[in-house]
């Protein structure tokens, strides 16, 4: 399975600048080491010494946050869209 | 076009914009003038790994994604702030422009800060607290305590040079955003879930162009951090997040001002995504390090509705980490179901012997009912499960009758006026003393 992940600004130094890559896998884990295989050090920036996601990373499957779907074990298709977004906050604080 | 005709060209959109805003003819700097940092600031550091960054339109660790914070020279501070300097300071939260990591000189400022803190005799009479307090932030510019943080991210990005002020906004934000960019001479570019109510949309609307996006505040929040990675926007509470943040410590330090120079027993704090929480407390502690108070043993309360508790439901488990929730409240402004300071919040309250209370949906109207008949304070949804938190800890003997105790009110009524609609009673009547005397008083005339 092929999918297309949108890299956010601070894991750009990793992908060469580049705002989109590709990556191959059947879960969000295997996207993961997909990504660490092609741009090193991008699987200990999302995933932490537990082997879980780090708190302050949202990873997105077509719009939806894998944490409601089934998290790292998350399925994916091919042509799927996974988006890396930072966690930040707003509305009242 | 000039700077003075672009407010003609922002509309209300009500799907996302098919073109971006106009470039200016001449950026805030190039009005103002080139602005020097004066500030305190020696760096911006990860909480999570501790890495420290210079003072930079960025947000996240580079290499753990923790988000970052202002640290301050507490040293050089100490030698120019005093009780006195803050005192001949200006009457709004640029006062403490020594701890803020922005220049009083060149503030975006439209008035935010100090707020009444008001003694609430009637409301502590009704609870059974007799040293209750309610700071009401309602009071700001924008109605909102969003103005503070917000007046500080809008200094920043003056500074930044950037030309366009956005944000995410679950509405009290997009208000406070859209005035103070106007105030700036900036673009501004204002994203709100579609379903918030209509007195936030139009009272944002009116200083600049919102656009409402079909989908909850988190939805919202993942699109501007999408945006934001592409356009070179001050997106105030993402790449401005660690200086817009900063903004919220004015409520503690003008808490300790207000009170005669200490902190109180219990503060109770509306929280969504916990950022306030933490920053309230924050200054606290800034101020007990530098002296101007002498210590900060402040209780610090969490207060969530039942339709989005991640951050009470975490203390009250004995979690540390809340767990993401699908918001479903009518306290739209507590409607963040991924609350990226929760953790820190949990931890606050859990240091400081502090509580989280989760209000059931039902008890955030009458709570808002409650503060309003006794004392005469029109709050908005999020204030009304403070109040309803407050008789809670109350009721529960967790804050003590005796206790100084201050309820935060961060947002006024007139902007959620759908919650109350059914909680109040009116009467109609023909012009005629007989109409008002049997529909009023209950007493045909005969």
């Amino acid at each position: 399975m092929s999918a297309t992940v949108k890299i956010p600004t601070p894991l750009r130094k990793l992908t060469n600048n580049e705002t989109s890559v590709d990556a191959v896998g059947k879960t969000i884990e295997q996207i993961v080491e997909s990504l660490d295989s092609a741009y090193p050090g991008m699987r200990e920036r999302l995933i932490d010494d537990n082997g879980d996601l780090r708190h302050f990373v949202n990873i997105y499957l077509n719009g939806e946050d894998i944490r409601y779907i089934d998290g790292l074990k998350s399925p994916v298709s091919d042509n799927d869209e996974l988006s890396i977004v930072p966690a930040v906050a707003g509305g009242l604080t | 076009m000039s700077v003075n005709q672009r407010a003609s060209d922002h509309e209300l959109l009500l799907s996302l914009p098919a073109r971006l805003p106009e470039v200016m003819c001449a950026t805030p700097s190039e009005l103002r003038g080139p602005v020097e940092k004066l500030s305190n600031v020696q760096s911006l550091r990860c909480k999570e790994c501790g890495r420290d960054y210079p003072q930079e339109p960025i947000y996240v660790c580079d290499f753990c994604f923790g988000p970052l914070e202002v640290i301050y020279d507490l040293h050089a501070a100490s030698k120019s702030m005093s009780r006195e300097s803050i005192q001949d300071g200006p009457l709004t939260m640029w006062r403490y422009d020594q701890l803020l990591p922005a220049s009083r000189e060149h503030a975006v400022d439209i008035g935010a800060g100090m707020t009444p803190l008001v003694k609430a005799e009637n409301l502590g009479k009704e609870l059974g607290l007799n040293n209750l307090w309610i700071k009401n932030d309602a009071a700001n510019p924008t109605h909102s305590f969003k103005d503070r943080v917000v007046s500080v991210a809008a200094t920043k990005a003056v500074e930044f040079d950037f030309d366009t002020i956005a944000c995410a906004s679950t509405g009290n934000l997009a208000g406070a955003t859209a005035a103070h960019g106007a105030k700036a001479n900036m673009n501004t570019m204002v994203f709100i879930p579609s379903n918030l109510e209509r007195g936030k949309i139009l009272g944002a609307a009116i200083f600049g162009s919102v656009v409402l996006v079909n989908g909850n505040y988190d939805d919202v929040n993942r699109l501007c951090s999408e945006l934001g990675d592409d356009r070179r926007w001050a997106f105030v509470n993402i790449n401005m997040r660690p200086y817009y943040s900063e903004g919220s410590k004015s409520i503690g330090y003008e808490l300790a001002e207000q009170l005669g120079w200490r902190a109180p027993s219990h503060i109770i704090v509306p929280v969504a995504s916990g950022s306030l929480f933490t920053k309230v407390f924050k200054g606290l502690n800034e101020f007990a390090e530098l002296g101007i108070i002498d210590s900060n043993n402040s209780k610090m309360h969490i207060a969530q509705p039942a339709g989005c508790s991640p951050v009470a439901t975490a203390f009250v488990d004995g979690q540390t980490h809340p767990k993401p929730v699908i918001p479903d409240t009518i306290a739209k402004s507590l409607a963040i179901g991924s609350p990226a300071d929760g953790f820190y919040s949990v931890e606050i309250a859990n240091k400081t012997g502090g509580s989280g209370t989760i209000v059931p949906e039902p008890e955030i109207a009458e709570g808002m009912k409650l503060l309003a008949e006794t004392e005469g304070i029109f709050t908005e949804t999020a204030g009304g499960v403070v109040i309803s938190a407050l008789k809670r800890l109350a009721r529960e003997n967790i804050i003590h009758p005796d206790e100084e105790t201050v309820a935060l009110i961060t947002g006024t009524g007139l902007k959620t006026l759908e919650a109350i609609a059914d909680q109040v009673e009116t009467s109609t009547i023909e012009p005629t003393i007989g109409s008002f005397d049997e529909i009023v008083m209950g007493t045909a005339v005969t």
